[in-house]
């Protein structure tokens, strides 16, 4: 149930929320909005900073994905080799703009990021370096939704050295 | 200096295969040298490929990728015998160009 605008109430509600979302986002996300418009033409410099997959992920899209079976990651199931490891990554579904690569376990989990412009094919093949055993993931922005898929790669070598 | 971008490009007729291997050190900043100093990140961060002046694939790189970079990708057109431009950004601000004809 929801009750009419009747001017007073729904104000003070909207100066809390505006009070609240202050609260959340001017304090230490002042590089939100910048980053996000990263995502379109520039190279996004904080997502590839980021250390977890999930932040990468958010500092980049500001939004997140929902794991889908039309997101295709070709990886191998072990890498002798951390410092090359071939990965691959397309998609059936239609209006893909941009695809990327997360490597989980690297100490910056963003790896590679793919605009993809009307006319290019959804899919990139590319060779990643791999510190240890890691989850992949993959993500595919098409229509404006955040779509992806992982899968677990065990690393023999490590590719970060040291 | 020779080109660090070896180029191949493949017209179907209705789609061209770009593959595309590039000559960089991809130094991650996590790696030590002999002496065990860290070698400072040095990688490339922006890759784009252009025809017919329009920008057909665009990659932005962080440092996890391998060193002297492979990339494969199509697009829908280009005609054989027409330019590919391909030209990279790394972030200490090198970059390089080169242009192969689409076969």
């Amino acid at each position: 149930m929801t009750t009419p605008l009747d001017g007073f109430p729904a104000t003070r509600r909207l100066i809390l929320k505006g009070a609240g979302a202050v609260a959340l986002f001017g304090f230490g996300r002042l590089s939100l909005g910048p980053a996000l418009a990263a995502a379109n033409d520039k190279y996004p410099e904080d997502a590839f900073k980021q250390k977890s997959d999930a932040d990468a992920i958010k500092s980049l899209y500001g939004k997140t994905a929902e794991a889908s079976d039309k997101v295709k990651l070709d990886a191998p199931e072990i890498a002798e080799n951390g410092a090359v490891v071939p990965i691959s990554v397309s998609s059936t579904l239609a209006d893909v703009t941009s695809i990327s690569i997360l490597v989980a376990e690297n100490p910056n989990a963003l790896a590679a990021s793919y605009r993809i412009p009307v006319g290019t094919l959804p899919s990139v093949a590319n060779r990643l370096k791999m510190a240890k055993t890691t989850n992949v993931i993959a993500i595919v922005e098409a229509g404006g939704k955040l779509y992806s898929a992982s899968k677990e790669v065990k690393v023999t070598v490590g590719g970060c050295g040291g | 200096m020779a080109s660090t971008i070896r180029v191949r490009a493949t017209s179907s007729g209705e789609t061209t295969e770009v593959q595309a291997l590039i000559q960089h050190p991809m130094d991650s900043g996590y790696v030590k040298d002999a002496k065990g100093d860290l070698i400072p990140p040095h990688f490339i961060q922006e890759l784009t490929f252009e025809y017919d002046g329009k920008s057909v694939f665009v990659a932005d790189w962080g440092p996890a990728v391998s060193k002297d970079p492979y990339v494969k990708f199509s697009f829908k057109g280009g005609k054989k015998g027409d330019d590919l431009k391909i030209s990279w950004v790394d972030n200490k601000g090198a970059s390089d160009t080169a242009t192969a004809k689409i076969q």
